[in-house]
């Protein structure tokens, strides 16, 4: 246990380097969440702000025949009832998705999955509104629903989108990528193949706080104000322009704290644009808060991917080909978050961390009678399937060739010297190390010990099971010339203005849903222009106050925004030194720069601090010929590339052979992210993703029934990991910078998320290994494992 | 009906709906969002207050059953201007990202201290084991609160000599 001195309880030097620039810092946001004084949506309240509650389908996949709002009507404390006709009358009862597909923002025709929204009412408070959803009348002729991906495509399955003309099937969207021909050579001439397949079931993020809005549309400036819990306020605001037909300068999206995001925050749900309507309808401000049936039934989930793998080596363990089929369940309306030339996201990084001759994949996406997805759940864009299937299948060769997994791959690295390393599906890896990563992931877990005492058990026929992953992710989406969402380029912008007392304050495009950016992102700038992060205000998540961009998520905070802060504030600098050199009266060339201040190079005693240079530049006195006064710059950061972390992780599982039920005893992770801004807050994010993975493999999954029904629509059935199913986190990092990062620095914020399923689950199998199981799909709960154990592994269903 | 309880110390009486949940009689009514709410079937724990000195899920009390009791939220854990130990101690380990469920964990966290002022880590994770973090994946937490616990013994220690 730690020990600590006695001290007066507001002296914060404990654990913190109090660093100007990079290294660990305590929290600049903490003081208020600590406090219970963190403001989030729900918290918003504004005089006469009225409550709206959404009416959802009970049903699958119904036609509906009537509605009667009546009664609702008739509620004295109801002051609105809307309904898909009347949204209609207006143009406003479908959207467009992320995907250029199309959502009902309330039905008019049919509903297509448990959950999707039919009406909403507004009413003077929440339990009202509620009420009101009782007394709303809905006549369905329940049609029979699709919830087999896998039936999808048959000639007599129902067809969900007859909303879109001239559709005769439930086909969404095929993709292929790689070399199908060049692939197959090299599989029908390798001297081993394995296939496998596959599923990663359909799973939510769940974050702790539910999607909402309170939405305030001012009549007499015709001005609307919607604090919404979204990861992309600025892509909001124009898509709301471009919809509804508001006038971009007269929407601001404000995002405050958010409670937490994964993905689940990016998508517009149809419940803020009911509240907007509902504002313009009563003229007040509305609230929309979901419940957390609500929030799992019809948000964004993850995943859903029916996978076949494939993979072509030489006996003696040299993988040469990688190659798979991809069936896509994208539920009821394509509302996956990905730029837009990438109907997949960056499933394309199959390929894992090997060098191969050949790759090829073939997807077909369908729709079926379920919630349409998002970007969700801490995915970069579809990374997690394709690492999970690329590490989940090595495995499966390690098995059938008796080779150590660990050794398998550390044959089949792409090798330093190698990069920027060109993919055999065209992606760029920037930089990578990957063998001192695994080496150092094996000493932390001491994994030639841990061999010996899994031998022991074996022989005492006790399941001790030993998991390897490494994983190489794609994060920063991404350059503007190949990636956009619905025509809006996937840059950042980024300003910084410095007081004349030396303070500054940053305005950032994206927003923090918990990853510490009032502290990052003060510590960049800081770094950069030596002023310390205490004195740096960040400002973010308010389209009124700050430049465009295209928000956090896909861990493209740090990549993308991270290098605009701190190109700003080099320009900044570039103005101080010209300044400076009046102030000293020396040529700019004679300045040299020691953080914090410039120093006449050979004189130190003859130096102006940033602070002054600062008042200087506000201040009486002419300034250097060309400068302007103030000490303010603006950038907009594209991307020339992603970037590309990696990680070795090992995790160790006991199960019981009785029970069935399967442990995390350790856990071991060691992950490069390029330069290390602050260690604390990486630690962190490395330890939520490594949870988030526990959960995906062995517990959580959005199950439905037959009918439609989804099982999995609260707490009590979609289970997620508390304290007592985690262990204690062992954490380690190499550093390998991105070259054309401004700092160096690679995206952290997926990276377990990504890389520890498959370690967990190649674990359990490893485990299994005396029952000959070599492969069983999550999550891996004690009944799916016990099936595994009796011969019969499942897909989930 | 009106009830009347204590919360933070203040004495408030009010006029509210019979069927009205704690968790939005401190929020909505009182003002005091710190106290979040997260899921309806007490699975989550961002709700957790205290009620006569024991940790309650606020979504699953009723106001009118807090009436004539004494109710301490998050915002009754700083006193005189003095953060509480495990608020420091959050903030020390980085038990927090979001924040969302970090108001019940510290009232959790508080009430394990009173009762069990040297809890093993077992002890801790079990004592939050009905409340959930999206975040942080628990071992800063744990810490956190390890982190109030030797910050007490020492103040203890240091005062007793």
């Amino acid at each position: 246990m730690t020990v600590v001195e006695p001290r007066p309880l507001d002296s914060f030097i404990d654990n913190d380097e109090k660093p100007i620039g990079y290294g660990r810092m305590l929290r600049k946001e903490d003081p208020r969440f600590i406090r219970g004084k963190g403001r989030y949506c729900d918290d918003v309240q504004l005089p006469g702000m009225l409550h709206l509650a959404i009416l959802r389908s009970p049903v699958a996949h119904a036609r509906i025949v009537s509605i009667d709002t009546s009664a609702a009507e008739a509620h004295p404390k109801v002051k609105a009832v809307v309904t898909g006709a009347a949204l209609a009358e207006k143009g406003l009862a479908w959207m467009p998705t992320l995907s250029n597909d199309v959502q009902a923002v309330l039905a008019t025709d049919k509903v297509r999955f448990q959950g999707q929204e039919v009406a909403f009412v507004v009413a003077e408070d929440r339990y009202v509104a509620r009420d009101a959803l009782e007394l709303i009348d809905v006549e369905y002729e329940i049609l029979d629903p699709v919830i087999d991906a896998r039936k999808a495509l048959e000639p007599t399955a129902p067809v969900i989108r007859d909303d879109i003309e001239g559709k005769t099937d439930n086909h969404c969207f095929d993709w292929e990528t790689g070399d199908e021909a060049a692939t197959n050579a090299v599989f029908d001439a390798a001297e081993v193949t394995v296939s496998q397949d596959i599923v990663y079931p359909r799973v939510h993020p769940a974050p702790m706080e539910t999607c909402g809005c309170v939405a305030d549309y001012e009549r007499v400036e015709g001005k609307l104000t919607l604090w919404s819990t979204s990861q992309a306020p600025h892509a909001h605001r124009t898509l709301y322009a471009l919809v509804a037909g508001l006038p971009e300068h007269k929407i601001r999206v404000i995002s405050p704290d958010i409670g937490g995001g994964f993905g689940n925050k990016v998508p517009i749900y149809p419940g803020y644009v009911c509240a907007v309507v509902g504002s313009i309808v009563t003229g007040k401000p509305v609230k929309w808060m979901e419940d957390r049936s609500e929030n799992l039934i019809s948000t964004g989930f993850a995943r859903d991917y029916i996978m076949r793998g494939e993979i072509a080596a030489t006996r003696d363990g040299k993988i040469q080909a990688i190659r798979t089929h991809v069936l896509a369940d994208h539920g009821a309306f394509n509302g996956t978050a990905a730029p837009v030339k990438f109907p997949a996201g960056f499933f394309g990084v199959f390929t894992g961390s090997y060098d191969l001759e050949a790759a090829y994949c073939k997807m077909t996406a369908v729709y079926t009678n379920k919630a349409p997805g998002g970007v969700a759940y801490a995915c970069s864009f579809r990374i997690t399937e394709a690492v999970y299937l690329v590490e989940r299948i090595v495995d499966c060769l390690a098995y059938e060739l008796d080779m150590d997994p660990v050794e398998l791959r550390i044959k089949n690295f792409i090798q330093p010297e190698q990069f920027p390393y060109t993919t055999k599906t065209g992606w760029v890896y920037d930089s990578g190390n990957y063998e001192p990563a695994m080496r150092l992931a094996m000493e932390m877990a001491g994994y030639e010990a841990l061999r010996r005492e899994q031998a022991e058990k074996r022989a005492r026929g006790e399941l001790m099971g030993i998991g390897v992953s490494f994983f190489t992710e794609a994060v920063g989406a991404g350059p503007r010339k190949n990636m956009d969402i619905l025509g809006l380029g996937m840059a950042d912008g980024c300003e910084l203005r410095v007081h004349p007392t030396g303070k500054a304050v940053v305005r950032l495009s994206v927003q923090s849903q918990g990853q510490g950016h009032e502290t990052t992102f003060a510590q960049i700038v800081a770094e950069e222009i030596g002023i310390p992060p205490a004195d740096i205000e960040v400002v973010h998540g308010d389209t009124d106050n700050t430049p465009f961009g295209l928000g956090t998520y896909g861990s493209r905070s740090t990549p993308v925004s991270g290098a605009a802060a701190a190109l700003v504030a080099r320009k900044v600098r570039d103005k101080a030194k010209i300044i400076a050199s009046g102030m000293l009266e020396v040529s700019v060339a004679d300045l040299e720069w020691q953080k914090g201040a410039f120093v006449v190079r050979g004189d130190p005693s003859k130096s102006v601090t940033i602070q002054a240079i600062a008042m200087r530049s506000y201040g009486a006195g002419d300034l250097p010929e060309g400068i302007e006064g103030g000490l303010e710059a603006q950038i907009c950061y594209n991307p020339e590339n992603l970037t590309y972390p990696f990680g070795a992780y090992i995790c160790v599982v006991d199960i019981d052979p009785g029970t069935a039920e399967v442990k995390v005893r350790r856990f071991v992770a060691v992950d490069d992210c390029g330069t290390r801004i602050n260690p604390m807050i990486i630690e962190g994010q490395v330890h939520g993703g490594l949870t988030d993975g526990v959960g995906m493999a062995l517990m959580e999954m959005i199950a439905f029934d037959e009918d439609g029904n989804c099982l999995g629509g609260s707490l009590m059935d979609y289970l997620i990991p508390t304290a007592l199913e985690v262990p204690d986190w062992e954490t380690g990092y190499t550093v390998t910078p991105s070259p054309h990062h401004p700092i160096g620095a690679k995206g952290i914020g997926e990276s377990a998320t990504v890389g520890s399923p498959p370690a967990i689950v190649n674990a359990v199998v490893d485990a299994l290994k005396p029952y000959r199981i070599r492969h069983a799909d999550m999550p891996l709960t004690p009944s799916r494992v016990w099936d595994a154990m009796q011969g019969n592994p499942k897909p989930p269903v | 009906m009106q009830v009347s309880m204590s919360v933070n110390g203040d004495e408030v009486t009010e006029e509210i709906e019979a069927r009205m949940l704690l968790v939005h009689f401190l929020r909505d009514q009182l003002g005091l969002t710190g106290t979040h709410w997260g899921c309806d079937t007490s699975n989550c724990g961002t709700c957790v207050v205290w009620m006569d000195g024991e940790p309650v899920k606020s979504c699953t009390v009723l106001a009118a059953m807090a009436g004539g009791h004494e109710v301490r939220t998050v915002e009754g854990l700083e006193r005189d201007g003095e953060l509480d130990p495990v608020q420091q101690g959050f903030m020390e380990c980085h038990g927090l990202q979001c924040g969302f469920c970090t108001p019940g964990m510290l009232m959790t966290a508080r009430a394990l201290l009173d009762r069990n002022p040297s809890p093993s880590t077992d002890e801790i994770r079990q004592a939050i084991s009905g409340q959930i973090c999206r975040c942080t994946g628990y071992a800063t937490i744990v810490r956190s609160i390890q982190w109030a616990a030797s910050y007490e013994a020492a103040a203890t220690v240091g005062s007793a000599s």
